[in-house]
């Protein structure tokens, strides 16, 4: 028996470390080669890591969410005969991997050629979602399959009045424990003997903020603290738009995508860009550099099943309304299907938030780093409005945006919202070429 | 006439109406049980207790033989006599000890016994024949426990010569020639102990194969068996009726008559529900076929009126009895009770011994479950070897996606105390890991149970 050795991989370039986000086997585990052995996490892609060989899982190193470097041993796994070991350089075990010189020989080793043991490169196979859980283990019950307990849980259930059918089991193939008993009369669960709503809630799940969810975490802290955010509401008369938007959907061809208001909020922006074009850049704060980009490239904040992601649409200036709306939906669904690809989802120098019909009335965006701008849309509502006299209904609607003070003062920022809110309410000026 | 009123009245006094009546009694409720014959029916008096002991003399007697002649052992002794008639008073004495504690907890429990006759003459009330006269005893709760008798087969009722397992456990001389009709377990359990006693045995079957409850995997080492002990079974062959100069004429399967000699014809073919002679009539109860219908909770059609054990069918096993019964009385008591049960074990105490809990293969497969399966056989098993018993296997039936085990099933000699583990790993929702991962003593028969489950994780070590 020997022991082979998985080092975390090198998985892209200039990549020094990587974030464990779940291990699918655990120490005793028999695996069989291509078996996946782990998920782990860079800033560009999670990938599985694959068992090379057959064998047993002897140990795991590093929890999940940890960051690992790149060539650190994660995985020892016994195996038949020689295993790796000896291919595997000692220094290899220390965080920082040195810069791959190729492995002297050392003298120590039998100078004799002994035949090499088998090398099995670590292939690492990208995913898009994080890979099933290892059977058996904490498995639940399925929809309407009897629940499992042992005869005392089972007893202790029916004295209490609960069906063990709507009990959750924690244990293997879900079977149900006591505690799981407990839980769910601590919940208040039917039959408890307590009224439900009425009980206090004494549970604290512990999640354990990894993946993207951290990723999010981790941005969001780092804009807040570093960048000095000023926010600037107005409200948008959208009627004029939004009639424009009702005839152009009525008389749309049938290769051309429904429009939303998105494309035309885009199309101000790309417009008034032009005109400031401050708004559209990146600003590296360590070298006092502003990137000011003559494209305008518009990230699309996008609720995904996982979380928040921000899709950008490159070069807004070369597309029509159609161009774009087409592009938006594209992206969006890749966005939540997961096939969206890396460069898709960087580059942006100027986003663009709207939660739909959840916007509200004002909200206070947070700016994508390192973008200097963001505008947020609340939700569209019909609303009196005085007008020549009277009060009329109009359809009206917010623009919540944000701007990095450092290089944006209000009265630019101001300035640029009242420049993108001219064009939606007077919309055919989106149209003419100035 | 007297009159007696009580809470609960159980209508006979077998392991599933004892066990309610002590547990009612334990309970507080005002309990009377009512019993025809002796405590403890069939089992203890003419079925489970005497059959053992009679198997076990049987056994002991064949060793003595087999000592006689020539064994690996090096043993060597003379040939040993036997007398039945000895025999039996033993076991009666075993039986008489057994049923006579069961008086005594029944009366430590509180528990009235009315000895006679009971017929229900309603809902709620019940007519019992005494030796002092009639009782008539008024209860709310009606426990019906009437058991089950032996299937006669017509033409050949039972009486002189054709004999019952009632009968053959109490016979005074071995016969020379026995023929068993039915291959079940009754049947080869008792075949198996004459043959060991010196009678010839025939076994008359009318299907294609014996113990038809049981694969053909785990009945293999018992027809071995049967075959090494001399037992002739024939298969596909029905028994007509007794041959005028005595013996059995049965059809064979090539459709002539045949007549095999038999000083004594057994029958067992099986049993059947307990439904006359006690009044059911009067119940007007819902029936599922030929036995009363129960729900989870073992309630009739009738409020008020619960039954147990093998008067509601099968499987007709005492244990199983037991486990209704105290559940009836818990619910009597106002317990929330249902009869949730993962595993009733089953053992046929052949030679070698049969076992099974829970699912079979094929019923697992039946039941629309992908499974996996592992085998381990005692001839790779150490202590099996040094009993020289090397027949037979352990089988573990699991889920593929979760482990869960299923079913478990063996034959081999002494298997039958495996089913106390085997159970409890089923009612406890054991998975494959929980078995492979308990340790088990080693130099023991046991070994084979995780050796199983291993198997089936695909890492099974002594194999």
């Amino acid at each position: 028996m020997g022991l082979h050795k998985i080092q975390m991989p090198d998985v892209g370039e200039g990549i020094t470390e990587a974030e464990i986000v779940e291990w699918n086997v655990k120490p005793g585990d028999v695996v069989r080669e291509d078996d996946v052995l782990a998920a782990v996490m860079t800033d560009k892609a999670t990938v599985e890591i694959p068992s090379p060989v057959d064998g047993t899982v002897k140990e795991i190193n590093g929890d999940v969410g940890a960051m690992v470097a790149v060539g650190t041993v994660i995985i020892a796994l016994e195996v038949e005969g020689e295993g790796n070991e000896a291919s595997i350089s000692q220094e290899a075990a220390a965080p920082t991997p040195e810069p791959a010189p190729a492995p002297a020989p050392k003298t120590e080793e039998a100078p004799a050629p002994a035949p090499a043991p088998k090398k099995t490169a670590t292939v690492v196979k990208p995913v898009t979602s994080s890979a099933p859980k290892h059977s058996g283990a904490t498995a639940m019950r399925a929809e309407g399959e009897a629940p499992i307990a042992s005869p005392a849980v089972r007893k202790r259930a029916m004295d209490a009045g609960i069906k063990l059918s709507y009990v959750m089991g924690s244990g293997p193939a879900g079977r149900i424990t006591h505690e799981d008993l407990d839980t769910y009369i601590a919940g208040g669960g039917v039959g408890a003997g307590r009224a439900v709503g009425n009980v206090p809630n004494m549970s604290v799940e512990e999640i354990k903020v990894i993946g993207l969810r951290r990723k999010i975490a981790e941005r969001m802290q780092d804009a807040k603290s570093r960048i000095p955010h000023i926010t600037y509401v107005d409200e948008v008369d959208v009627t004029e738009v939004e009639s424009l938007r009702e005839h152009m959907n009525a008389n749309r061809r049938e290769d051309q995508p429904k429009l939303t208001i998105l494309p035309f909020i885009m199309k101000a922006m790309v417009i008034s860009i032009r005109d400031y074009p401050k708004l559209s850049s990146h600003y590296d704060d360590g070298n006092d550099m502003l990137y000011q980009y003559g494209a305008a490239h518009i990230g699309m904040a996008a609720q995904t099943p996982g979380g928040l992601m921000v899709p950008v649409l490159r070069h807004a200036e070369t597309h029509d309304i159609w161009g774009l709306a087409a592009e938006t939906k594209r992206l969006a669904d890749a966005a939540r299907d997961g096939s969206i690809t890396r460069d898709e989802l960087t580059g942006s120098t100027i986003t663009l938030t709207s939660l739909g019909r959840l916007g509200g009335i004002v909200s206070t965006p947070v700016i994508n780093s390192p973008e200097v701008a963001i505008v947020g849309v609340n939700k569209m509502v019909v609303r009196p409005v005085y007008q020549d006299g009277g009060f009329v209904p109009r359809k009206m609607m917010n623009l919540s945006s944000s701007f990095d003070h450092r290089i944006v003062d209000g009265y630019d920022a101001a300035e640029f919202i009242q420049r993108i809110r001219g064009l939606l309410e007077n919309p055919a000026t989106l149209f003419i070429d100035s | 006439m007297e009159t007696l009123t009580c809470n609960v009245l159980v209508l006979g006094s077998g392991p599933g109406g004892y066990v309610a009546a002590i547990r009612a009694g334990q309970l507080g409720l005002d309990t009377v049980i009512v019993e025809g014959e002796a405590h403890g029916g069939t089992c203890l008096n003419v079925g489970c207790i005497p059959s053992k002991a009679l198997i076990h003399a049987a056994d002991e007697f064949e060793k003595a033989t087999h000592f006689s002649g020539d064994n690996p052992l090096g043993i060597s002794a003379g040939a040993p006599k036997l007398d039945l008639s000895k025999t039996i008073k033993w076991k009666d004495a075993i039986v008489g000890r057994l049923t006579g504690g069961i008086g005594g907890l029944l009366k430590k429990n509180k528990v009235r016994s009315v000895m006679g006759w009971g017929r229900m003459v309603d809902g709620k009330t019940c007519e019992v024949t005494t030796k002092n006269g009639p009782v008539t005893i008024k209860a709310k709760n009606i426990i019906l426990a009437t058991g089950s008798v032996p299937v006669e087969i017509p033409g050949l009722s039972f009486g002189g010569d054709v004999i019952s397992s009632t009968e053959a456990l109490s016979l005074d001389s071995v016969p020379k020639q026995l023929v068993v009709i039915g291959g079940g377990y009754i049947g080869l359990e008792l075949g198996t102990a004459y043959a060991k006693m010196g009678s010839r045995v025939t076994v008359v079957e009318a299907m294609d194969r014996i113990l038809p409850q049981y694969d053909k995997d785990l009945t293999k080492p018992v027809s071995a068996s049967l075959k090494a002990l001399g037992i002739e079974v024939m298969l596909n062959t029905k028994a007509k009726g007794l041959a005028d100069k005595g013996g059995l004429v049965v059809e064979t399967p090539g459709g002539e008559e045949a007549t095999l000699p038999a000083d004594k014809i057994l029958v067992t073919v099986g049993r059947r529900a307990k439904t006359d002679g006690w009044g059911l009539k009067e119940l007007d109860l819902s029936m599922n076929g030929n036995v009363i219908w129960i729900n989870d909770q073992c309630k009739t059609s009738m409020t008020g009126v619960y039954a147990i054990g093998d008067v509601t069918g099968e499987p007709m096993l005492a244990h199983r009895a037991m486990a209704q019964g105290e559940m009836v009385a818990e619910i009597i008591a106002g317990e929330n009770r249902t009869f949730d049960k993962v595993s009733i074990p089953a053992v046929c105490f052949t030679d070698p011994e049969i076992v099974t809990a829970g699912l079979s293969p094929d019923e697992a497969k039946e039941q629309g479950f992908d499974t996996k399966v592992g085998v381990f056989p005692f001839a790779a098993n150490g202590r099996a070897m040094t009993m020289e018993a090397e027949m037979g296997f352990v089988r573990i039936v699991a889920r593929k996606d979760n482990d869960l085990v299923l079913g478990i099933q063996a034959v081999g000699k002494g298997v039958a105390e495996l089913s106390a583990t085997f159970s409890l790993s089923l009612e406890m929702g054991a998975c494959l890991q929980d078995i492979a991962g308990t340790i088990h003593a080693h130099p023991t028969q046991s070994e084979g149970f995780q050796e199983a489950a291993l198997k089936a994780l695909g890492h099974a070590l002594h194999i």
